[in-house]
Order: structure tokens, then sequence, then C-alpha cells
């Protein structure tokens, strides 16, 4: 089924606004004010598999959450102000950059720590199970290569395939673990698959008799239709998928980061695979949009993160009387 | 004229546990049961709940915690057997950095009602691997309760408080009380979280415990009143919220107090009482007593061990 192309520019206009989001929180950020970890280069994997979710769905991602909150509908200034510590943030000013929640959009957790998504994924995916939410919901789970190498994904995809658990994993291998390359980490890719640095993960969630799917996440419409796929496959017969997604995180690990660490020679055979210039151009080439209309949606995207900022700075501190409420419930 | 005595039922703790248990699962669909073994060591469960709500995990305790978390955000209200305190150590990250701040963390969006059941103490013989007294690092962490009981009837009516409760609590059960028998109410019995029990009452000295040493400390009474002492004897029961107004009440009634565990006593329950009435019944206290706490090793032999409880004061 191929994707409607009013649907595909809204994707686009996802990316884009994602891009424009994050790269005005990494301009701010300071060795001395709060920095972020962005998903630069890594927006189609966010944006494809989210846009094949259903409100009913559930959502766990990772410290690189800004692309799945957006996608999912999140509103920048909310989202900045929480970056910020301001009141009008998701959490109240409560989580600051690293653990965003949004209850009212679905998305349960931003973990910082690496795996700790993947720990709570199969107790939602159970619930849901068990009746919990709407019927026929799932559960996506966002995490890296990092969280790969923890024990726990192990565990939490042991037990999803062995429950049988509504839970789509989707691993964004970005090719990065914190300031450690992904090749460091584990064995040499599979020599099968047919997408450059990808495969190992997928290997292993096989092993786990988990079906898989290998899918060049730089690429917007492959990696949407196969989470619709995956997704299709999870609400048909209520078992688990795994997708791996391959792509590139193109700025550093925690901003602001000078990315020395990098050898300059990769970054260049990556950035010519940027997701949103690959999205841009087919939809130019096919003629669904035109260059005025693209300028039009870039410049609509910094508009809105323009006035994300404002919102955010306007708003206000917690009242510091506050500090302790939500320790309990 | 006397009044009429409350009904009881004479049950071993590990009945009381599993009575808070099914009658919980029977009030509320939403409670859950999983971990090792949950399932094959209480069939009775199985029968009359079904094998969705009573399960069996793989051996994975990060996985069983994490799961109980997760499902807990979803509005199920899972209780975990997680065995042994020392296992709890794989299964420290979802329940200290998830259960126990993510509501803080998200703006008090999601709450994590969740019990964790697991057995700790010395007295089977089963070495410092199975045997280790972990509590004080979950009264350490943020967000968490702290559940750990003496009696039969406590075990029943803080299970049940404690599955009630919309907090993740860690509810741990003194393996040398497994089988102690006591009387429990018959009928509906809740006892709320965060409240001490003065299990003797008396004027001359204040003796703090909780779990299984709340028996000692009886005994320890007892002697102390062939001498003319009259000991109070406070049982803690929950360890976190701290039932401070209980052990303000009695200092300052007594004006003595010594504070006793097993558990190690550098960073210990003890330590944190002892501070607690030094910094607010001051003026009250006529002694300064050093927590009387275990050691920080825990050996298999019980020659060692009955050493170790001679000679290991701190």
């Amino acid at each position: 089924m191929n994707t409607p192309a009013t649907h595909r520019v809204s994707m686009l206009e996802a990316m884009l606004l994602i891009r424009a989001c994050e790269e005005a929180l990494a301009a701010r950020a300071t060795p001395t004010s709060p920095g972020t970890c962005t998903s630069v280069g890594q927006e189609a994997s966010a944006v494809g598999v989210v846009r094949a979710l259903e409100p009913r769905d559930r959502i766990l991602t990772n410290h690189r959450s800004a692309g799945h909150l957006i996608a999912r509908g999140a509103d920048t200034g909310r989202l900045i102000a929480e970056v910020m510590g301001r009141v009008d943030g998701y959490c109240k000013g409560r989580s600051g950059t690293l653990h965003i929640s949004v209850a009212e959009l679905g998305v349960i957790l931003t973990s910082t720590i690496v795996g700790g998504e993947l720990s709570l994924a199969p107790g939602v995916a159970l619930a849901q199970k068990m009746g919990q939410g709407e019927p026929g919901a799932i559960t996506a789970v966002f995490f890296g290569d990092g969280a790969a190498c923890e024990g726990i994904f192990h565990e939490a995809v042991n037990l999803a395939v062995t429950w049988q658990l509504p839970l789509l994993f989707v691993c964004e291998n970005n090719q990065w673990q914190a300031y450690v390359a992904r090749r460091e980490t584990m064995p040499a890719d599979p020599a099968a698959t047919a997408v450059l640095g990808g495969g190992r993960i997928a290997a292993w969630a096989a092993g786990h008799v988990l079906p898989t799917a290998v899918i060049d996440g730089n690429d917007v419409d492959a990696v949407h239709a196969a989470a619709r796929d995956a997704v299709a496959s999870i609400r048909a017969d209520g078992g688990p998928r795994f997708l791996e997604l391959v792509t590139y995180r193109q700025r550093g690990h925690f901003e602001p980061d000078d990315q020395a660490y990098v050898d300059p020679a990769e970054l260049a055979r990556w950035k010519p695979l940027d997701p949103i210039a690959r999205a841009a151009q087919r939809l130019l080439d096919e003629k669904v949009i035109g260059s005025g209309e693209l300028s039009h949606l870039r410049e609509r995207a910094r508009a809105t993160v323009a006035a994300a900022l404002k919102f955010a700075e306007n708003s206000p501190w917690p009242d510091a009387s506050e500090l302790a409420h939500y320790v309990y419930a | 004229m006397t009044t009429p005595a409350t009904p009881v039922n004479q049950m071993i703790v590990q009945q009381a546990i599993a009575e808070a248990i099914a009658e919980e699962m029977r009030r509320d669909p939403r409670v859950v049961m999983f971990g090792e073994g949950v399932a094959t060591k209480r069939p009775e469960l199985v029968a009359e709940f079904g094998a969705a709500r009573v399960r069996n995990t793989p051996l994975a305790e990060a996985i069983i915690a994490g799961t109980a978390v997760g499902a807990a955000a979803m509005g199920l209200r899972p209780i975990v057997d997680l065995l042994f305190a020392p296992f709890l150590t794989l299964s420290m990250d979802a329940l200290v950095n998830s259960a126990g701040k993510l509501r803080y963390l998200s703006g008090g969006q999601f709450s994590f009602p969740l019990v964790v059941l697991t057995m700790t103490g010395a007295g089977w013989g089963v070495g410092g691997q199975h045997n280790h007294n972990l509590e004080a690092m979950f009264v350490h962490a943020p967000g968490l309760k702290v559940v750990m009981p003496s009696s039969a009837a406590d075990f029943k009516g803080l299970l049940k408080a404690a599955i009630r409760d919309d907090n993740p609590i860690l509810f741990f059960m003194d393996l040398a009380l497994a089988h102690t028998p006591g009387d429990v109410p018959a009928g509906e019995h809740v006892v709320p979280l965060g409240r001490a029990e003065v299990v003797r009452e008396g004027i001359d000295l204040t003796i703090v415990s909780y779990a299984k040493t709340v028996g000692h400390c009886l005994q320890a009474a007892d002697t102390l009143s062939h001498h003319g002492i009259e000991a109070e004897v406070i049982d803690l029961r929950t360890l976190k919220p701290l039932d401070t107004a209980t052990l303000l009440r009695s200092v300052r009634k007594t004006g003595h107090a010594i504070v006793v565990h097993e558990a190690s006593g550098l960073c210990g329950v003890a330590a944190e009482v002892a501070a607690f009435l030094a910094e607010h019944a001051f003026e009250a206290l006529k002694t300064r007593r050093r927590p009387r706490a275990g050691c920080s090793s825990r050996p298999r032999c019980r020659r060692l061990r009955r050493s170790r409880r001679a000679r290991c004061s701190f």
C-alpha cells in the first residue's frame, strides 16, 4: 500500500520541525547551561515509525527522544520549556531534557538510563494484553545500538517472545554509543544484510526467535512501510516484531560536543545520506511538492521553533514550595 | 466486664502472606503476580485467578522488576516475587531509577503501584549471597516505601495495605519468621503503612527494632524486667516512611534508647534512628547509645555466626 502524498509531505514537515528544534537547542547549549542529546540525522527513523502508530498505542523511548515526541505531536514550546526546566514543560520542569514523558500523547517514558526503556516496555505491552488501555493497542520501544549491548535487551526480547507481547522493538542503530563507535563493541556485521552498518543487532534478535527486518533508517518511506507492516503483524497475531533501522548520529553525544573523536571521512560518507535531504529530493523529483513549497515548509518549521523558544523563555520557573511534590503518589 | 475478644485465626507468616495476596487479588482485578516460580509455588492462586494473572517468569530479576514497573505505569498493580534480598541488586535499575524516580521526573503524570516481595536475613544457612539485609539501601533511595514486619498479623495487614498503595513498595520477609505462628484478626485486616507499634510498654528504656529482632528485644525486655527495668519495645514495621512521632513520644518518656537490627550498622536504619533522636529529642536523652546492629560479614558456618553475634556490635 502506497503512502498518500499528503502523508509523505506531513512526514517531511515533522522531520524539518525535529531538525529545527534540535539545532536550536544545540545552539543554546553551553558547558554551563543544559545541554541536550540530539537525534540529528535520525529523523526518518522517528517519523517513519511513530507515524505508523495510532493514538491508542504507547511509546517508550530513550535520551534522543525529541524526534519521537515531535513526530507524535508534542508541542515544541512545552518540549523546550521542559528542557529549560520551566513550569509549562510536559513534566512541570522536573525532567529537563533527559526524561520527558507525555501521558496525553501515550509517551510513557524517555529513559536516560540506556536500556531503561527496554526494561519497562514488556510490562506496558503486558498490561495492554491484559486489557489496560484500548483493545488492539501495541507498544513501540525505541532504543539504540548501545542499549542492545545491555543485558536487559536480551531479557526484554526473550520475555516478549515467550509471553507473545504486542511490542515493536525499534533499534535505531546510529553507529555511536556515547563516545564509542559501534564497530568497537560487537562482532562485524553479518555479510547477508544489504544495508551498510547494520544487521548484527537484528541477528541477535533473530536468535531469540523474534521476526526481524533490517531497514535503511535514513529512508523515511522505507522505514514507514516497514513499520506499518510490523505494526499490522503485531495487531494480527499479538506477538512482537523487531526493526533494526540503520542510521547515523550526525551530531555529538551530548551538546555541546565538537565531535573531535569522529573520523571526518566517516561523517563525510554519511552526510549525503541525510534523511531530510533525501526525502525532500524525492518529493521534488516526484513533483509531489515544488521548491517554493519546500522553502515554505522549512520557513514554517523555523518560525514554529522561534515561537516555541519565546514561549519557553517566558514560562515561569516551578515554585520552590513545590520542590517535593510528586515524590509519592 | 470484659469486652468480647476480636475473633482471630492462628496461622504462620507464610499463610498470612498468602491470605493477603489472595484477598487483594479477589478484591481488585488489576492485581497480578509474577516472578520465578510464582505459579509453581502458588497453584491455588493460578486455580482461582488464572494463568494470565499469576505467572512464572524467566530467571531474570532485572526484567521481572522492569516489567512490574511498566505494567504499573499502565494501571496494573503487580506483585513480584524476587526471592532473596541479594537478588534485588540485579533489579536495582528498575526499582531505584524507574519505580522510585519516574513519578517525580514525570511531574506526577504516572504512578507506580507495585509490591516487591523478598526474603531476607540470617537463619537458613545459605550464605551471604542469599542472606543479606539490604533494606537500608532502599530506604535511602527516593520514592520507595520499605516494609519489614515481625508478626503474622502485621504481615497480612501491611501486605494488604502495600498492595492498595499507589507507590512502589519493598516488602521484606525475614526468613526466620516464615513459619512463626501468630493470631491474625479474622475478616478484613489492613494495617496502615508508616505506623510503628509499641509492642511492650515501659518507662525506663526504649528499644527500637523491626522484623526478626523484635522477638529478641521482647526477650531482652523480659530479662530486664527481672532486674527491675521496664523497657518499652517499638516495632517499626515500616522503615519508610518512618513513624517518627511514636519514636519521639517513647523516648521523651523513657529518656533512653537502643536501636537493634540485624543489618550492617554503618549507614543503617539504627544509625538513622539514632541521628533522628539526637536531632529532635536530644534534651530528653539521658544517655547516648550506639546502635546495636549486625556484622558486615555473613558466614555460612554456624559457629562463626554465633561468635559474630557475640563480637560484632557495629
